[in-house]
């Protein structure tokens, strides 16, 4: 984060007409809500859903919450790098949905192929999508556009034009890894704790995870310090595309199935998760952590949708769209209130 | 003719010229070879009842596509419009009983709020284009559905149904909107102060700001008028299903809509747009995707091969920013 103190150092002494301590009282409660915003509203959500819906606070309850948001969990940890570092990744969708049907294919050769072949593939496309983006200088918008239709069509190819679905075979050990349970947590979980913490730790404490942040904060800058910008660009959608496959193959492994029309706007959700965990989309700043509340929180509200009952899943992304644009527009002024002006 | 000296060009003629040229005339040039291509190797494609057809499917895609060209123009995106033609196809059944025009006048009231929204969010809140209009493509089509009641409705209006059938001097009632529309947008883009103003924002905001232009009202005006287009192109695509079925309506309708823009030579990074270039995009698209579906080549294909030409479309409008 040394990127951040430069940036408070530098506004501070641009605005001398505000009172010093006022100024720190109002930073700090910015910075603070700015990061752990996610967190207080994914714990206050939860205990109000806990008071007015006694099912909700069922350990069944709370570990379906939790191996349902697992996948989302994995790919929005790849879409948090990308997201950082100033980029979009919008081919997360499709790359999942192709990691499914590749681990269901590859399954009856056994598990090693199934959980390999989709990661090269997966990851294969992530790098190309870096290397495009690092070398070619194109908008990531639009190459992620482009390799979302891609990665959808070498579905299609792959799955007969979407005719066939291939199954797991039963004795699969493919399947235990999906269905199997630890402590009454599904596995799934576990591997996408492992995989955030292993992610946070990255970007937190590695080399690569402090270039991420300053080709974030200012691209140009961190090319001039020496830094070696176009490397850690492929590996960041490198990251993205694995991450992207990976959770396509324990999905595969959950479902018994690769499910050609999973994925869809599934893009959309990894962004509106790593967005109210508090990474900005202007990139330089974010975290992992915040990233899991923000898709914590998405599960949360689907959940008490379902509990309610009699409404529909459009309701659903009503109030999540809605708490999305709510989310940002605190976001904005608040980082407004961090600069002072 | 004596205008041979006009050709002088300085040094390295060769291939930066090639690529001004692809950047303008690329665009049509794809189109005009796809035509001949299908003319000479596709049967039944000069058929009238053919070219209807490619028209009346290609026109909700330009509608949307002229709106997403101002916004694109003024360095934004607007994410929300596939979710807007649903907004607007829930609305309009449920006013039917007024009337064809007012239950239109409503669902294009919709879609004018959509945009109002976004606008706001972008102009005056402050928001990335992308974000402000994420969510509105999260929540517009969840409105529209409880609108809806989460149910495909027959119309059985006879005016509306004849705005997806009549002919206007025999050309389709859609396809006569979009030919409209389209000279409307090229108008006010070149020959209108708005136009002006919303290429100076896209070309450079804070400068444009400092030179005093209405930088906020510029940009929700363009929000709205996308949010507009995309509720015609909704009502339009419901009359013509003969149904209002908010849960298919518009679905993706947001790339192929950027795509046609990019394609078409407006830079994704705003200060231009090419009106003329978008109508020919999403021509384009639509005839590449109709010349393999006409030779049985599957959908597979068909979506990389839109995947390839999105790529190279912008790597030769990114060599113009460089030169």
């Amino acid at each position: 984060m040394s990127a951040d103190t430069t940036a408070h150092v530098a506004a501070a002494g641009d605005t001398p007409q505000l009172p010093v301590s006022r100024v720190a009282g109002m930073e700090r409660f910015a910075v603070a809500a700015q990061r752990h915003g996610a967190l207080a509203v994914l714990l206050l959500g939860s205990a109000v859903a806990a008071m007015a819906f006694p099912a909700f606070a069922t350990a069944d309850n709370l570990a379906g919450i939790a191996i349902q948001s697992s996948t989302l969990m994995i790919v929005a940890v790849g879409m948090t790098f990308v997201i950082i570092t100033g980029g979009i990744d919008l081919s997360v969708g499709s790359v999942f949905a192709l990691g499914g049907v590749l681990a269901a294919w590859a399954s009856q050769w056994g598990v090693l192929p199934a959980v390999l072949l989709p990661l090269v593939v997966c990851g294969g496309i992530g790098l190309l999508n870096g290397l495009v983006i690092a070398y070619a200088g194109l908008a990531p918008f639009i190459v992620t556009l482009a390799s979302l239709l891609g990665a959808r069509g070498l579905l299609l190819a792959v799955t007969d034009e979407g005719a066939a679905t291939y199954l797991v075979p039963g004795e699969s050990a493919l399947l235990d890894l999906g269905r199997g349970t630890l402590f009454g947590l599904g596995w799934p979980v576990y591997l996408a704790v492992l995989l955030g913490a292993g992610a946070a730790l990255l970007l937190q404490r590695s080399r690569y995870g402090q270039a991420v942040f300053a080709i974030g904060g200012n691209e140009e800058a961190a090319a001039l310090m020496g830094l070696p910008v176009a490397r850690v660009k492929v590996t960041t959608y490198l990251i993205s595309g694995l991450l992207a496959g990976a959770a396509g193959v324990l999905n595969a492994a959950r479902l018994g199935s690769g499910v050609t029309i999973l994925g869809v706007g599934m893009e959309l959700d990894a962004i509106a998760a790593v967005v109210i965990g508090g990474t900005l989309l202007t990139g330089g700043a974010g975290s992992v952590g915040g990233t899991f509340c923000g898709v914590l929180l998405l599960g949360v509200i689907q959940n008490v949708i379902n509990q309610i009952g009699n409404l529909t899943s459009s309701v659903q992304s009503v109030v999540s769209g809605a708490f999305l644009a709510v989310v940002v527009v605190t976001q904005t002024y608040l980082s407004r209130a961090r600069r002072l002006r | 003719m004596t205008a041979e000296p006009a050709t002088i060009t300085p040094a390295g003629p060769g291939r930066a010229t090639l690529i001004r040229h692809l950047q303008h005339y690329g665009v049509y040039a794809a189109v005009l070879a796809l035509v001949v291509f299908n003319a000479l190797f596709t049967d039944h494609f000069l058929d009238l009842a053919n070219l209807r057809t490619q028209l009346v499917q290609v026109a909700p895609v330009v509608i949307v596509a002229l709106g997403m060209a101002l916004v694109i123009g003024t360095e934004g995106v607007d994410l929300s419009v596939g979710s807007v033609m649903a907004l607007a196809a829930a609305v309009l059944p449920l006013y039917l009983g007024f009337g064809a025009w007012p239950a239109a006048a409503m669902a294009l009231l919709a879609g004018v709020a959509a945009g109002a929204l976004n606008g706001t969010l972008v102009a005056v809140v402050g928001l990335q284009p992308i974000v402000a209009t994420l969510a509105l493509l999260v929540a517009g089509r969840g409105i529209a559905l409880v609108l809806a009641d989460g149910q495909l409705k027959q119309l059985r209006n006879p005016q509306v149904l004849g705005w997806g059938t009549d002919d206007v001097l025999g050309v389709p009632v859609v396809v006569a909107v979009a030919v409209v529309l389209a000279g409307l947008v090229g108008f006010a883009v070149h020959r209108t102060t708005y136009g002006r103003q919303l290429v100076a924002i896209g070309g450079n905001r804070p400068a444009a700001q400092l030179a005093g232009l209405p930088v906020r009202r510029v940009l929700i005006v363009t929000y709205v008028l996308s949010g507009l287009f995309a509720a015609l192109a909704g009502v339009l695509a419901t009359a013509r299903l003969t149904a209002s079925d908010p849960s298919a309506i518009g679905n993706l309708i947001e790339l192929s809509a950027i795509t046609a823009v990019v394609v078409g030579g407006t830079p994704l990074t705003g200060g231009r747009v090419r009106v003329l270039g978008t109508v020919a995009g999403a021509l384009l698209i639509q005839l590449l995707r109709a010349t393999l579906i006409k030779h049985d080549v599957p959908d597979s294909t068909a979506q990389m091969a839109q995947a390839v030409i999105i790529l190279v479309a912008v790597y030769l409008a990114r060599e113009r920013r460089s030169r």
